[in-house]
């Protein structure tokens, strides 16, 4: 019954504005507006012009400035992110100078310029001394910006310092993994074949570097320390996107891409600044790459230097949390193995044991 | 067209015995399989309406999604049936089909169709003085190519697993494995089949537009005389003449990834419990492939729009185009330029750094040109005597859009910039304003503009002023926010972000946003209720009624076929002499020699208008 109200309101509102359309063409009709040169209402068009510039304004510093900036700032955590949100702010400063100042022109002269019948427009086909002006300034403007852009962009992808740490990401429908070097601060190898339920980042075990990696699904970093994030993935393209940290690379399957940075603030630091103590740095995916892409997220942990290592020391390599992989331990270098991952003799013993089973 | 006027047809159409007018053609040559630009060109119209109102329908079902998140949307299930499930949400993968439709709809079907195809068909015969196309058949074959296109993709959203759901850009292997996403089977296929058919349209329509404007001007129509709407369009099918195949060989690649186990753009993937075999391919290529595509493709949107603004801003303002040279310049120079910025989409794809060094100065050189054309629209204004007809409003939100949208271009464009804003709501604010919006506000301007001569009627004024304030003000609702939003660090293509503690404070601007998409969506019923009531119960056109320079007003009020009864007029000036000093008339069309305006003519025109009156002896005497 209720839904048959409003089907017939909604008609009826039709009709009465259709109704009303009719009227009103037919009154123009009668008055003879299709013989005059200029719409009837074209003083109520260009005031409307000017209202819409001085509203349109407003709105635009009153949402910037408003008190309401904080809620779209993320606050920054890295170190080069100091240098493009500079950057960013400045080109912010041109453009918007730019935007106000050429939308005031286009609506003042549309007002300014309204039809009148008394005058005449100015017969004005070019000026080249203008057109040159206004080549050579946006060209001035945007070589300056692009410079600075450009040496910062070096800085950013340019080899990462000889100290980094070294992670591996890797993204995979629908989350995160990463790996730590271990003692040895190497990343051992990988190959995609040896993906398994468990060994998830398809770890070579043939290759000695990786014996004592460690896998985590949370990103640990420490702070004022640069890191180097290895990137890879599983399926589709990903991206590695950390707002905080203004980092972003895509992780490409066959394709392994890197991002170097250096986070400047502890997860404790970021809780005092923002005052909320549940404050959690999250890497986002943000690239396109199926249905659960708005959900593959992970935490990020920035902590002191001091409590990275000791956090770094206490982890399990892989291998001694799943001794069954000793198999995949070329002969030659299972000793090497069984003692960088700090596998224990017991431990040994049943691994053996099973890979005896096995044969 | 009126009723009556089809109606006359018909009844002509079944006493075929009696025609003695050869022009005279069934319906089905004249409405369907016509050869006509002029129908072509309605054909393209109706079709790319047809397109918008679907496109812009799904938008504004993810709009609900991501506005509303939670709200139980089971009175959709009639339209969208399964893909709403029990509680009333909409399945996320859905979701992502509904993206991706709506980009690839929008972009291919409306704005490149729907505005090239319509205003190339128009107005290049009639502005330059041609009879018709150079190939009408070729025209014919373009259309139904498109239709062609247009009926499988259609087809691919009733598909049990959905269309295409990999972002309209259908990176690899995203858009390769079904694993991955379902709408990677059969809705990718079909995706790719429509698009193989519609660039076979596009070069077929763009091959003709060539030809026509080099080989078929009449007389005295150089190229210094053109109107800048006819060098758009050539500039515009000159790009996509040689982007658009690029686009085929890429998609024919993915076909044999898809289906032939090649490894182009495969390797080393791990999915669905087993690893692929395919080893030695790079996402990446696609990404350059498509993209040297993609850039030009937001040019082929533009220039077209850019040139139907130029002409509404002169006839309305009643001025010359201020730096006609200049703006012909800065076309060539952005269609130049458009080829050779495209990795600026991959900066962070894990291209070579300084391949990105490289594509960001090239980049950045681009908004050169297009702020000398801004600034042009903006000098043309000042001191004009302006008249707003709803044409012209959409020209002033064109340029408007043109330049909030261009600026964060400068943004984006910087690579160190772009680290923090790419694929977030900042990109999808930027491209909506300066190339959705601003190409749609083309359309429409065109629409309004030229409907007259399309239809023989007029619009209605009084709706296309409401239909432009509600558009204007809530694209700028639509789209300004996310800006913000884009700053905070959103990313595209998330059906929810609750998920997230950054961006969990943007509940209420979200919701604003898709309030605002709702109503702009509704203000354009107002503007298919005027078009089609228009169309037939329109008040019937005067021959100019925007007292144009140009000679499609020269035509009769329903150009018949061959456009003009008579002989093709000639031309003796350029397209602009509005308010020229010491004529009475505030404007002098192209096809009135200077010989009769003495009292108007510059210096060196009195010069030309002595050359002038001696070619027409001649041309009188080689006809006789």
């Amino acid at each position: 019954m209720f839904e048959l109200i409003i089907v017939v309101a909604v008609v009826l509102i039709i009709a009465i504005v259709y109704t009303i359309f009719r009227v009103t063409t037919l009154i123009g009709i009668a008055k003879g507006d299709s013989t005059s040169k200029v719409p009837s209402n074209n003083k109520t068009q260009a005031m409307l012009m000017v209202l819409f510039l001085v509203l349109g304004i407003f709105g635009f510093f009153y949402y910037s400035f408003g008190g309401l900036e904080d809620s779209f700032i993320q606050p920054i955590a890295s170190k080069h992110g100091v240098k493009t949100d500079f950057w960013f702010w400045i080109t912010m400063a041109v453009t918007s100078f730019v935007f106000i100042f050429t939308q005031i022109l286009l609506f003042g002269f549309s007002y300014k310029y309204q039809y009148d019948e008394n005058r005449k427009a100015s017969f004005y086909p070019h000026n080249n001394k203008l057109e040159i002006i206004w080549t050579a300034i946006p060209a001035v403007v945007l070589a300056i910006l692009v410079i600075s852009g450009w040496k910062i962009w070096q800085d950013i992808t340019g080899p990462a310092p000889e100290d980094a740490y070294e992670i591996e990401v890797f993204g995979y429908q629908y989350g995160w993994s990463f790996r730590y070097p271990g003692r040895d601060g190497k990343l051992g190898d990988y190959d995609y074949k040896k993906i398994d339920d468990t060994n998830q980042l398809g770890i070579d075990l043939k290759d000695r570097a990786s014996h004592d990696d460690f896998v985590s699904n949370q990103l640990y970093l420490p702070k004022g320390k640069p890191v180097l994030l290895k990137i890879r993935a599983r399926d589709v393209i990903h991206s590695v996107y950390m707002p905080h940290f203004r980092a972003q690379m895509n992780a490409v399957p066959g394709l392994p891409t890197k991002f170097w940075f250096e986070p400047t603030k502890s997860t404790d630091d970021m809780r005092t600044e923002t005052g909320n103590p549940e404050f959690k740095y999250e890497l986002v995916c943000n690239k396109i790459c199926g249905r659960s892409h708005f959900g593959m997220k992970a935490i990020i942990i920035v902590e002191e230097e001091e409590d990275f290592k000791t956090w770094f020391k206490d982890q399990d390599a892989f291998l001694k949390l799943n001794p069954e992989y000793l198999s995949q331990v070329p002969d030659d270098l299972k000793e090497v193995a069984i003692i960088s991952s700090e596998l224990e003799n017991n431990e040994i013993n049943q691994s053996v044991g099973n890979t005896n089973s096995s044969f | 067209m009126s009723i009556t006027d089809i109606q006359l047809e018909e009844n002509l159409a079944h006493h075929d015995d009696h025609h003695d007018d050869h022009h005279e053609q069934s319906f089905i040559s004249k409405y369907i399989f016509s050869t006509d630009h002029k129908m072509i060109a309605k054909q393209f119209l109706i079709t790319g309406i047809m397109w918008a109102v679907i496109g812009g329908g799904l938008s504004i079902i993810f709009r609900l999604q991501l506005g509303f998140p939670g709200a139980d949307l089971s009175w959709l299930k009639p339209i969208l049936g399964e893909w709403i499930d029990a509680e009333g949400s909409i399945d996320p993968e859905f979701y992502l089909a509904l993206v991706t439709m709506h980009g690839t709809i929008m972009v291919f079907f409306v704005l490149t169709a729907g505005l090239s195809g319509t205003f190339s068909n128009f107005l290049i015969p009639l502005q330059i003085g041609a009879r018709d196309m150079a190939s009408g058949f070729m025209n014919m074959l373009s259309y139904w190519m498109f239709f062609l296109s247009s009926a499988i993709m259609f087809i691919s959203l009733f598909l049990e697993t959905g269309p295409a759901a990999g972002g309209w850009t259908v990176y690899p292997p995203l858009s390769i494995l079904s694993d991955a996403i379902q709408g990677s089977g059969g809705g990718m296929t079909l995706w790719l089949v429509s698009m193989v058919f519609f660039i076979a349209s596009t070069l077929l329509g763009g091959i003709n537009y060539i030809a026509t404007v080099i080989n078929m001007r009449t007389k005295g129509m150089s190229f210094s005389r053109l109107p800048l709407t006819v060098w758009a369009f050539f500039i515009t099918a000159v790009i996509g003449l040689l982007s658009f195949p690029v686009l085929v060989a890429a998609a024919l690649l993915l076909v044999f990834d898809r289906s032939f186990g090649t490894s182009f753009y495969l390797s080393e993937i791990f999915i669905g419990g087993e690893a692929l075999p395919n080893i030695g391919g790079s996402p990446i290529l696609y990404q350059h492939l498509f993209w040297f595509l993609g850039h030009p493709e937001v040019y082929i949107v533009i220039l077209p729009a850019l040139g139907i603004t130029s002409e509404i801003i002169a006839t309305n303002s009643r001025k010359p185009i201020f730096g006609y040279r200049a703006m012909i310049g800065s076309m060539l120079a952005i269609a130049f330029l458009s080829f050779i910025v495209w990795a600026h989409h991959m900066f962070v794809s894990g291209l070579n750094p300084f391949l990105g060094s490289i594509f960001m100065f090239l980049t950045l050189i681009i908004a050169v040109p297009s702020a000398v054309k801004a600034f042009n629209y903006i000098t043309t204004l000042w001191r004009g005597n302006i008249v707003f007809t709803p044409a012209m409003l959409f020209s002033i939100g064109l340029v408007s859009f043109f330049i909030s949208g261009g600026l964060t271009g400068i943004f984006l464009g910087n690579s160190a910039l772009d680290i923090n804003l790419h694929d977030t709501y900042f990109v999808v604010a930027h491209f909506h304003l300066v190339m959705g919006s601003a190409s749609f506000f083309g359309l429409m301007a065109g629409v309004y503009h030229w409907f007259p001569k399309m239809f023989g009627r007029m619009m209605d004024k009084t709706m296309g002023y409401i239909h432009f304030w509600l558009t204007f003000v809530g694209v700028y609702l639509v789209f300004f926010p996310l800006h913000y939003i884009g700053i905070a660090g959103f990313p595209r293509r998330y059906y929810a972000f609750t998920n997230f503690d950054a961006f969990s404070t943007f509940g209420d601007l979200n919701t604003f946003v898709s309030i605002a998409a709702i109503v702009t969506f509704a203000a354009q019923f107002l503007f298919l209720f005027n078009f089609f009531n228009s169309i037939f119960r329109g008040r019937k056109a005067p021959e100019n009624p925007w007292n144009s320079n140009t000679l499609e007003w020269t035509t009769p009020r329903n150009p018949g076929h061959g456009n003009w009864p008579g002989p093709i007029p000639t031309v003796y000036r350029w397209a602009y002499d509005y308010s020229k000093p010491g004529s009475d008339s505030d404007f002098i069309p192209q096809h009135i020699p200077l010989s009769q305006t003495p009292e108007s003519n510059f210096p060196h025109e009195e010069e030309l208008a002595k050359s002038e009156v001696i070619s027409e002896d001649n041309g009188a005497h080689e006809s006789h």
